[in-house]
Parts: structure tokens; sequence; C-alpha cells
């Protein structure tokens, strides 16, 4: 019963992997900007951000599907502009996973950056420090644990993402069957052989997040910075 | 909090209380077995029927897991053969109701029309709805069909793999594949979005079987849903949404 080819887990890994790191850009950048600038609509802006986690995964699916798909918006655009059709691709399976696990990391981003004392911002800057190393030196590492825990949540999230990614994506194996949807097809059609390995798997990658995230903890919180 | 405990005990009691017919269609079924369940309801006030709708494969599986289900109708005989050798069903009750054929289909805005298999392996046609060959009929008929032209290894990087047939339909309606394989009956809910091409060849027809499930709990209702769905009333329904005669 062990004919089983990895390629799930190992897409799952790629599409988990990538969504984190584009939601360490987008996430970090936005929740620093919410935390510490101050315009209209910012609320509103920060529940925009939140609600892919408590919208339903199929409704996230259906925006993206009508939004990326051949005739959306964006999708018809960049058929037209590149040649590029997201529907149906691994990069599809990203945009969905990054799109659920997003406020994962924006919210704690946001928290932590709110976090920061001040002070400490304001006496690098009396110290002649630019904005942008002001960012990078004080806030980040300020903030860095907060952002690290909400990062190792939202790759489990992504991981285990399958309603928007199976409207998206779809299920082709070994290009868009994400373990998630690898499982539910082996139940589907009953091969619980199958099942029974791949569930094994992805509850052994969701342990070794955890304990990674538990171990990432305990070692950058005993470097912390005092801000007290 | 007394209060809380209360209402909880009620909603959890709630599906127990509401008893009726539970149906496990076909996908294909959806609009046909719609109205059959509110023709039924019609002619026996009190019965509830539940339709339960999925991929043939999905449906059988739901009920080898103890599902509480009282009548199964599936896409193919061969789904219904295998709740047979597991004993899920009545084989007394086993009746074949209804058939339909198979097509190849594209988008209506698509400029490609095929009218054989083997145009599929055309650079106009990189994106092939299909269902999943191991639980949707739909899809098992379609890879027969491929199988037979000697064309399913080479159109294996096409294929988009579907839960069940609406899936595809959906996929199609929406431009978002090239060509798909559905029923002539789903082609025809949504005459206005798609172009039927070609019906495929599918070996010894195709076929949709009900039986009342072994363990229900309503065998009577179950049988005369089952009596009402063969009846000229239940027959005229399904031929209006396409289906042909058993």
């Amino acid at each position: 019963m062990l004919d089983l080819d990895w390629s799930a887990l190992w897409l799952s890994l790629k599409v988990a992997g990538w969504a984190t790191a584009i939601n360490l850009v987008l996430g970090v950048a936005l929740g620093a900007l919410l935390a510490r600038r101050r315009f209209p609509g910012r609320e509103l802006l920060d529940t925009v951000f939140t609600l892919p986690l408590v919208l339903p995964p199929t409704v996230l699916g259906y925006y993206l599907l009508v939004l990326v798909g051949r005739n959306g918006p964006l999708g018809a655009w960049l058929q037209d502009s590149f040649g590029i059709n997201l529907v149906f691709t691994w990069q599809a399976a990203v945009i969905a996973a990054a799109v659920a696990s997003f406020p994962l990391v924006f919210k704690p981003a946001r928290a932590a950056f709110e976090g920061v004392d001040r002070q400490l911002e304001q006496a690098a800057r009396t110290l002649g420090v630019s904005e942008v190393a002001l960012f990078f030196r004080v806030s980040l590492p300020l903030a860095w644990r907060g952002i690290l825990a909400g990062l190792l949540l939202a790759f489990a999230r992504a991981m285990g993402e399958f309603g928007a990614t199976i409207m998206v994506a779809g299920s082709i194996p070994g290009q868009t069957q994400t373990l998630s949807i690898a499982i539910y097809e082996a139940v589907q059609a009953g091969n619980d052989g199958r099942a029974n390995v791949l569930v094994l798997v992805s509850s052994l990658v969701c342990i070794a997040v955890l304990l990674l995230a538990a171990r990432l903890a305990g070692r950058s919180g005993g470097s912390r910075h005092d801000v007290a | 909090m007394k209060r809380f405990w209360v209402l909880l005990s009620l909603l959890l009691a709630l599906p127990a209380a509401a008893a009726g017919l539970t149906v496990s269609a076909a996908a294909s079924l959806t609009e046909g077995f719609r109205e059959i369940a509110s023709a039924y309801q019609d002619a026996h006030p009190g019965t509830q029927v539940h339709l339960n709708l999925a991929a043939s494969g999905v449906l059988l599986q739901q009920i080898a897991r103890g599902a509480p289900v009282d009548v199964l109708a599936s896409a193919d005989e061969a789904t219904m053969d295998r709740a047979q050798h597991d004993g899920l069903i009545d084989p007394q009750t086993r009746h074949v109701f209804a058939s339909n054929s198979l097509w190849l289909v594209v988008p209506l805005a698509s400029t490609a029309v095929p009218a054989a298999l083997d145009e599929l392996t055309g650079d106009g046609f990189k994106r092939v709805a299909i269902g999943h060959p191991d639980s949707v009929p739909a899809g098992r008929y379609a890879k027969g069909a491929l199988e037979q032209a000697g064309l399913w290894e080479a159109l294996q990087s096409r294929l988009i793999l579907t839960q069940n047939v609406r899936q595809a339909l959906n996929y199609l309606t929406r431009g978002e594949v090239d060509a798909g394989f559905v029923y002539a009956t789903d082609a025809h809910t949504v005459r206005e979005h798609v172009r039927p091409a070609f019906q495929a060849p599918v070996e010894g027809g195709i076929r949709y079987p009900l039986a009342m499930v072994a363990a229900s709990r309503e065998p009577e209702e179950a049988q005369r849903f089952i009596a009402f769905v063969r009846s000229e009333q239940g027959q005229a329904i399904l031929r209006s949404h396409g289906f042909g005669n058993p």
C-alpha cells in the first residue's frame, strides 16, 4: 500500500512555502502600514484584509475564479498581455493559499508593530537613522517574534487549504493535486489505503511545523529585546 | 446557561425529528430528481424527500460508511453492481429507470468545434474537463471512449479531473476549459453557454439504475418512491429533462 507518489506532499510544501513568502512581504508591509500610519478608511481596510479568515473558503474560491478566470478582469488581462492562464496551475493554488492565510500574517504583524515602543523609534530617528533603516533595524527586529508566530500558523493554514484551491486550481495529479485534495479524492474513491498514508503524512508535517514553531518561539524569546 | 443547554439539545434532536426519505442521486439527475421529489411530495403529503446529490462513486462510499440513505440512483450500472456485491442494496428493488448519452461539449464562444475524438490532440484543446474516472461515471465513460480511440495516454496532460460531472459542466460554461465530456442532459441545462460537438461512443450505452438501500429505515416509503420514478408521471418528468427511456 506504499505505492504512494510523494508529488502531493512536495506540491503542498511548495505551495505553502510560496504563499508564506508572499505573505511575509505583503502581510508585514501592510501590517506595518496600518500600525503606523493613520488615514481614512484604515479600519475598513483592516476588515477587508481580515475577511479571508472568516469567509467560507468556497466564497474565496468563487471570488478568485471570477477574478482570475479566463473571462475575469484580471484573468483576461493576464491572458491578453502575457499569455498567462492561471486557472488549473500550481500558481493558482499559491494564490488561493496566500489569500486564505494572509490574515494570519497580517493581523499578528499589525499587533506586533503596534506593540513596538515608539520611543525607541524616536530615539533612532534623533540619531539620524533613515526611515528605511529604521524599519529594518529597529521596528522589524522588535516586532519579529509576533510576526514569526503568524508566519508559521499561515504556513500550516496554507498546507491545509482545500476549498478555494479545488475551485481555482482543480485537482491535476502531480500539478495541482495538493495533499488535502489527494486525501479527499482517495476517500471519495474508497481508496482507504492511500487515504491512511496521506493522512498520516499530513499529520506528521503539521506536528513538525508546531514543534518548529515552539522551538523558534523559545529561541527568539531568549534573545528578545526588553522594551519595557 | 440552562436555556443554552435546552436550546442545544433541541437543535441536536432536530434531525431525528424531521423524518423523511433520503434519496442519494447522481449529480446529473439534479434537476430531474428535484422535480420528481416535489411531485412526489405533492402526491404524498407528509413525506419529506431529502435529496443528496453527488458523483455516483461518492454516493456509494457514503452508503458503505453507514450514511442513512433510503434510495440510491446512480448514473451507471458499475456503481450499482458494486453496491449490490457489497450487500448495500436490495437487489429485488433494482431497476433501470433512465438512459443518457455522453457528449463532447465546447464553450459557446469557442471557435474550434471538433468533429471527432482525435481532434482533441490539436493545439486548440489544451484543457479538457472530465469527471474523475475513479468516482464519476461520466468520467469513466469518457475514459472508456478515449481508451477505445487510443487517446487516453496522449491526452493525460490536458485532462482537468472534476469531482462530479456538474463541475466539468461549470468549467465549460465559464470558458475555463476548451472542451469537456458531459451528458446530453447536462449540456441541455446550460444550452445558452455551451455547444455540443459530437456524441462520444459508450460501449453498452449509459443506463441509470436505482434501488432501495438495504439498511433503509423506511422500506415501504423507499419502494413507493422507486415506483413513482418508474411511473408514467416520473418518466415524463425525466424525459422533459432530456433523459431517454430505460
